[in-house]
Formats: structure tokens, C-alpha cells, sequence
């Protein structure tokens, strides 16, 4: 009997594995371990940390809320109307994730700026959207709001139709469809969806520096506060840093025990 | 096979180490507002040093020191204020620094005016005021400037201002970019800035008593690949050619110490 | 009475259905692709007919040229679906309680419930439908369906996802509670077997009607081939 040795596939798992990981762990790790107890105590005293902090929370949540109230509706007709409207409406969903930020950042100001497109429009009605918080929401659901919205179009599309239509037969209206079926069983989808989206907003930089500016509690969020503590204060900046990455920990946790949770019972309906 | 895989990957660690002689690249790190200016200074040094290329890095003067602080690998630094340099200076990153321009910052609107500034004393009018972030020389002078100027006006003058200012920008060229949008109605920049945009703006003088002098040291830096062709970078820098080649940019002659 | 007179292009089919049947259980018969399950849609109004008319009982459900068109959920028509479609994630007495949203709580559990139990299915009321066998999943969506107290059942291949056991089984249960509610009632399904089910029974080639009648007339004198080939292999006279 031919023993098996290792042969060079398995050793290129291996390598590639050992190499790929650390790549990935060592720029966070390195945050952690170059900043002693000291530093970290001094840094959360920075005075741009707080209300980044706030402000970051403040503009993702409505900024998701955005994306995931409008973007839930969009993404079903998107799923339950197949033709050549929807699959023009999901290209254009997709177009800001292959954007660079800085290039939104520019369309936003083109678009919304006090010269641009819609700038006399607004303008006559008391608004003047760049440099606000509200600014600050406009980019962040830009940028986001593909990640929710194909997320959410993948997960109605698998709900089999004929759970619609029997809906129906029972009594339910189009909406109550969608309510009562549609939504529950897209759910676990959409939860990922929305963390995702949730992640890119949290982490948004270029759109929201162009268009928004940088003013400390008003449209500087976590990642403008990191760029700018960078080249004052670099304790701080990691200190900053380290929160923006509890966030993300966070965030995966949550991930993770809603995901095998989410599935109703029976193999032949795992939701993906 | 497993032979051929070690030749292969034999080759591809040392190429890297086996250049050819190409041609040799300076590094200048400078402040953003030198942009134009430096172009044409660069081109100038590639003609006369053949088998040259200068590569720019143009940034605000506190980002471009964080990064060679980490290691960035350049050659000559040229800073907006003498803050930066001298902090390089103590980390020994930096050595002998001179002078070799001056700037004056002046209140930029943008074309048409709209809220109606004539002088420094009406900077409140303006509803959106964009300035440097304190770290970046231009916002350091800033800040300067309207002390002095409360000082001057009253109080109730910087506070004002204060309460108008919508964005502290990253570098010189995202504020005076604000103005020719449109976007904010009044910034404080270099008049070397407001010569080079590209129309849009309008330029109000700040006054002489009020005002700073913005000083540009430039040096090479301890860890300079190319040390010769900085030194003779700097040197064109301050050569009579290079001053000229400056003042026709709107800088102000500035050799000192 | 159901009264239909469709036309309907769908892809390369082209159907035209005329029928009409009292409250009797119609065998709706034919090849693969003959548009069997279309009729279903376009009698549920999950699909619109280019033109004709439906009416039930009376009530028109659909008139082209009147401009009439009833929405699926007013038009009180109970369907099961091949696959049966129950909710995956509502248990068996909220799957049945789906369709009376109108009632009151107690109402609405009394009456599914009491569907559940008549149907054999009593005593799954808080299972999921991932851990029910074919033939459960079948009479909780039959209760489901029949909770509604529809005016027509329309069946879609009741008895194809089923192993020949519970084949046999829920079929002559299902002909017993056809014959118990006396409802006009479609079951769509290629195999003859399910004769025995029906009082007529209408084949459908190509989009079209091409005969109908009982499983006498039919041998007596069959139209197509496929109507002969459905007739051998049919059970014979008196099995029901």
C-alpha cells in the first residue's frame, strides 16, 4: 500500500493559506500591539474622537435606513418584473460600487452642489445639501447602497413564485405578498445585505470629504477623524482606528449568529 | 518539475536586483501650492541634467511630513511653513533647510462675488467659509490671520467667522477648489493659488498689518537616494533662474536662513 | 357553474379553451407543454387573457371587452400547486390560517384547525413543512386552500411528487372529499390514473380543446391519439 505524502498541491494550499492570512491579520494586529495602555488612554482624549464617533453612528444608521427602505422595494420590483426596465434599474444600482469614491464625491457635488444640476432647484427651496450632516448621508448611502440593493434582489429572486401566487389565491394583496412571504423568506439575505452596505458606509472616506467637508461634529465621521488625527496626533489615530475595527468585530458577530440561526427547518431551504 | 519550479521562482526574487542602468529619478516631496511652479522647474532640471526624471509628490505640507516621518522614500522636501521642517529636522530626517520663497495669503470669493466682500473686516458676511485644517500651513496661518484681525475688529468678528467656517480641507487646492465651485463663499488661500486657478474666483487683499508672511524652507533629506542631484535641485531653487521662474508664478523672492 | 372562453398567446403556445362544468370534478388532461397549467393561471388571474371571459356562478371574474378583471385575491378560488407550496416558514396551523386574515383569532384557529383535523392532518399543527412527508404536505395545503370556503379547487399534479403508496391513498381520499364538497374542481395531471377522480374529462392538446366528456364517451370514441393512449392506460368503468 502506497502511503500518501503531501504533494505540491497540498502544499500549495498551505503556503498560499499561511501567506494570504497574515497579510490579512498583521495590519490589524499591528494596531493593537504598538500602542501601549498609555497611549490608548491618552489618544481617547483627543477631542475629535467623540463626536466622530457619534456622528459616524448617527449618519450610517439613517443612511441604511435609507437605503434599506427604498432599496427593499426597488430590489423586489427588480426581482418580480423582470424586463427591460428592471434590468436597466439594476445596472444603475450597480454603478456606484465600481465608482472610485472621490469620482462620487465629485458627481455629488456636480449634481447637488449650489452649481450644479439640481443647485437652483434646491437652492429655491432653502437647501444647500453639501457640507451638512445630510451631505454626509447623501454620500455614504451613494456608496452603500449596491451592496444592499443586490443582496436584496438575489434574495427575492429566490423565493419561488408559487409561494406569491398561492398568497394571492388566499386572499393577499400584492403588498400582503410581499409582507407576509416575500420578506420573511428574503430575510436572512437582506440582514446580510444590509451588514454589508452598513460596512462600506461605515468606512466611506473620499465622497464624504468632497462633498461634505471635514468639520469636526458635523461632517467628520471616523475615517475623515483617522485621516486627519494621521498628521496631528498618531496615537489617536490609532485609537480611533481601533474603534472603527470593534465596530467591524462587532458587526461580524452579529453576522455570524444570525446566519446558520436564519434558516428554517429543513436542509432543502438553507438560504445562502 | 519540481527542479524547473525552484529556477523559476530562483528568477523571479533576484530580477528585481539585476537592473539595468536606466535613467535616475529625484523624488521631491512639496506643498501642494508649489504645483505649477515646480512642473516647470522640474522640466527645466531634466533639461539640463540628461538621463533624469524629477517625480513629484504634492500634498499638503503636514501629510507629505507624516509620510516621510514613515519612511517615504524622497529627496527633497519643500515645505509652506517652517513648522514641518523643523520637526524633521529634529527627527534628523532633514538637514540644513533654507528659505527659498515667500507666499502671501489673501481672501479668495468666488466670480460674481455673492456675498458681497470688499475687505478682510467683511469676512462674517460670507454664510460658507472654507479653510486649511490646522495642521496644514495655510489653515496654521489662517488661524493667525483672524486673531490678529478679532484683535483689530472685536470679538464678535472671529467669532463669527468661526461659526461660518464648513470645512477645515486636507491641503490649499481643496479649499480654493470649494470657491470655484461655487460651493463656499469665501476661503483664505495663496495668491499664488488664485493666479493659477482657472478663473472662478475673485481675489481680495488682505491687509499688510494683519497679514502673515508664509515662508517655503525646502532641504534634502537624511535618507536621500539621489543626495547629488538633490543638493542640485535646491540649488536650482535658489539660482536667479529659479527665483524668476517663481516670481512669474506669483511667489515672492524669499532666500534666507 | 364555471363558464371560460380564453385566448391566450404564452411563448410559442397559442391557447384557446372554451369550457364549461357545474360543480363536478373535471380531469383537465394532456401532453407535456399543452397548457394545462396555463389554463390554471389565467382561471386564477395570476395571468392575463388576451381576451373572453371567465364568470363563476354568475360572477364575472374576467371580461375583455368590458374591461373586468378581478385580482386573484378577491376571486375566492382555492389552488394547490404542484409541490403543494406551503409557507416554509409559517408552521401547518399558520399556513392554514394565511387565508383568514378576516376572521378574528379565534375564529381563524377554530376553523383551520377543524380543516386540518377532517383532513387527517390534526395532528401537525405546530410542525414545520420541511419535516412533513409528501402526503401530509398535501392535505395541510388542501386545508389551506379549503379553509377559504372556496367557490372552485383548482389542482395542479396532486398526487406527482407522491411514491405509489400514498399515490394510491390520498387519491381515493381525494375522490371521497370531492364527492363529500361538491365544488367545481380542476385537477391538472398527465396521468391516467387519475381518472378515477373525475366525473368528465377535458384534454387539452397544443393549446387547444380537443375533447371532453366522460370516461365512456371518451373510450367509446377517442378524438386524438394521445386521448387513446390516455384510455388504455385509464382504470377501468366502475373502478370509481
Amino acid at each position: 500500500m502506497r502511503s500518501r505524502r503531501p504533494g505540491i498541491w497540498d502544499v500549495a494550499q498551505h503556503v498560499a493559506s499561511a501567506v494570504l492570512v497574515s497579510f490579512l491579520l498583521l495590519p490589524v494586529a499591528a494596531l493593537f500591539l504598538t500602542l501601549s495602555w498609555e497611549d490608548f488612554v491618552a489618544g481617547l482624549r483627543n477631542p475629535i474622537l467623540l463626536p466622530a464617533l457619534r456622528l459616524s453612528l448617527l449618519t450610517t444608521t439613517s443612511s441604511l435606513g435609507l437605503v434599506v427602505g427604498l432599496g427593499s422595494l426597488l430590489a423586489w420590483r427588480i426581482a418580480r418584473r423582470p424586463g427591460r426596465a428592471s434590468r436597466w434599474m439594476e445596472a444603475v444600482t450597480q454603478l456606484p460600487a465600481v465608482i472610485p469614491p472621490a469620482v462620487a464625491g465629485v458627481g455629488l457635488l456636480l449634481a447637488f452642489g449650489r452649481r450644479g444640476l439640481l443647485g437652483g432647484f434646491l437652492a429655491e427651496h432653502g437647501m444647500a445639501p453639501a457640507f451638512t450632516t445630510p451631505a454626509v448621508i447623501m454620500a455614504e448611502a451613494f456608496v452603500s447602497a449596491p451592496f444592499f440593493v443586490q443582496a436584496a434582489i438575489a434574495a427575492f429572486r429566490r423565493v419561488d413564485e408559487n409561494l406569491l401566487v398561492v398568497a394571492r389565491t388566499l386572499g393577499a394583496s400584492p403588498f400582503r405578498a410581499f409582507l407576509r412571504v416575500g420578506l420573511p423568506l428574503a430575510a436572512p439575505g437582506l440582514l446580510a445585505g444590509a451588514a454589508m452596505s452598513w460596512a462600506r458606509s461605515v468606512g466611506e472616506f473620499g465622497a464624504t470629504l468632497l462633498f461634505a467637508g471635514n468639520l469636526t461634529g458635523r461632517t467628520q465621521t471616523l475615517p475623515l477623524a483617522v485621516y486627519a488625527a494621521m498628521e496631528s496626533d498618531l496615537r489617536a489615530a490609532q485609537v480611533l482606528s481601533l474603534v472603527m475595527v470593534a465596530l467591524a468585530f462587532a458587526l461580524l458577530l452579529v453576522l455570524r449568529r444570525l446566519g446558520p440561526g436564519v434558516t428554517w427547518p429543513g436542509p432543502e431551504v438553507r438560504v445562502a | 518539475m519540481s527542479r524547473l519550479l525552484c529556477r523559476c521562482l530562483a528568477l523571479v526574487l533576484v530580477a528585481p536586483a539585476a537592473r539595468s542602468e536606466g535613467p535616475r529619478e529625484l523624488t521631491v516631496y512639496a506643498a501642494a501650492s508649489l504645483r505649477e511652479a515646480f512642473a516647470e522647474l522640474g522640466k527645466a532640471f531634466e533639461r539640463d541634467h540628461p538621463q533624469t526624471k524629477v517625480v513629484f509628490s504634492l500634498a499638503g505640507s503636514q501629510e507629505l511630513r507624516t509620510q516621510i516621518e514613515h519612511g517615504a522614500p524622497a529627496d527633497v522636501f519643500a515645505s509652506a511653513d517652517w513648522k514641518h521642517m523643523q520637526a524633521l529636522v529634529a527627527a534628523k530626517l532633514a538637514s540644513g533647510p533654507r528659505n527659498f520663497v515667500r507666499n502671501e495669503p489673501v481672501v479668495v470669493v468666488p466670480k460674481g462675488n455673492p456675498a458681497g466682500l470688499r475687505t478682510l473686516a467683511d469676512l462674517p458676511r460670507a454664510k460658507r467659509i472654507v479653510v486649511g485644517a490646522p495642521e496644514v500651513p495655510i489653515g496654521a496661518y489662517t488661524l493667525q490671520i483672524l486673531d490678529a484681525a478679532s484683535k483689530r475688529y472685536g470679538a464678535a468678528f472671529g467669532a463669527a467667522v468661526e461659526a461660518h467656517v464648513v470645512s477645515r480641507e486636507p491641503n490649499v487646492r481643496q479649499v480654493i477648489s470649494k470657491v470655484a465651485l461655487g460651493e463656499a463663499d469665501a476661503a483664505i488661500v495663496y495668491r499664488t493659488d488664485a493666479l493659477v486657478s482657472k478663473g472662478g474666483i475673485e481675489v481680495i487683499a488682505i491687509p499688510e498689518d494683519l497679514n502673515v508672511v508664509a515662508e517655503y524652507p525646502v532641504a534634502v533629506l537624511t535618507h536621500a537616494k539621489e543626495a547629488k542631484l538633490a543638493l542640485e535641485f535646491v540649488d536650482l531653487l535658489l539660482s536667479p533662474a529659479g527665483q524668476e521662474t517663481l516670481g512669474r508664478f506669483g511667489f515672492r523672492p524669499g532666500i534666507g536662513g | 357553474m364555471l363558464e371560460l372562453r380564453i385566448t391566450r398567446r404564452i411563448g410559442p403556445l397559442d391557447l384557446r379553451i372554451d369550457l364549461s362544468m357545474g360543480s363536478e370534478t373535471l380531469l383537465v388532461a394532456g401532453p407535456n407543454g399543452a397548457g394545462k397549467s396555463s389554463l390554471l393561471r389565467l382561471l386564477l388571474g395570476v395571468v392575463r387573457p388576451d381576451a373572453g371571459r371567465i364568470a363563476l356562478n354568475g360572477d364575472v371574474l374576467f371580461d375583455a371587452d368590458l374591461e373586468i378583471d378581478v385580482p386573484p385575491e378577491e376571486r375566492a378560488l382555492a389552488y394547490v400547486p404542484q409541490d403543494y407550496a406551503l409557507f416554509p416558514h409559517l408552521d401547518v396551523l399558520r399556513n392554514a390560517t394565511f387565508g383568514l386574515a378576516a376572521l378574528d383569532r379565534r375564529e381563524r384557529v377554530r376553523r383551520a384547525a377543524a380543516w386540518l383535523e377532517r383532513l387527517g392532518a390534526g395532528h401537525l399543527l405546530a410542525r414545520y413543512p420541511a419535516v412533513l412527508s409528501g402526503g401530509e404536505r398535501q392535505r395541510v395545503a388542501l386545508a389551506r386552500a379549503l379553509a377559504r370556503t372556496p367557490r372552485a379547487l383548482l389542482l395542479d399534479e396532486p398526487f406527482a411528487s407522491l411514491d405509489p403508496v400514498a399515490r394510491q391513498e390520498l387519491r381515493a381520499s381525494l375522490a371521497g372529499w370531492l364527492r363529500e364538497w361538491r365544488l367545481p374542481a380542476l385537477v391538472v395531471s398527465h396521468d391516467p390514473a387519475d381518472a378515477a377522480l373525475a366525473d368528465r374529462i377535458a384534454v387539452i392538446e397544443r393549446g387547444r380543446l380537443v375533447q371532453q366528456g366522460t370516461l365512456e364517451e371518451l373510450r367509446r370514441a377517442p378524438g386524438t391519439g394521445f386521448v387513446a393512449g390516455l384510455i388504455e392506460s385509464a382504470p377501468p368503468a366502475g373502478a370509481r
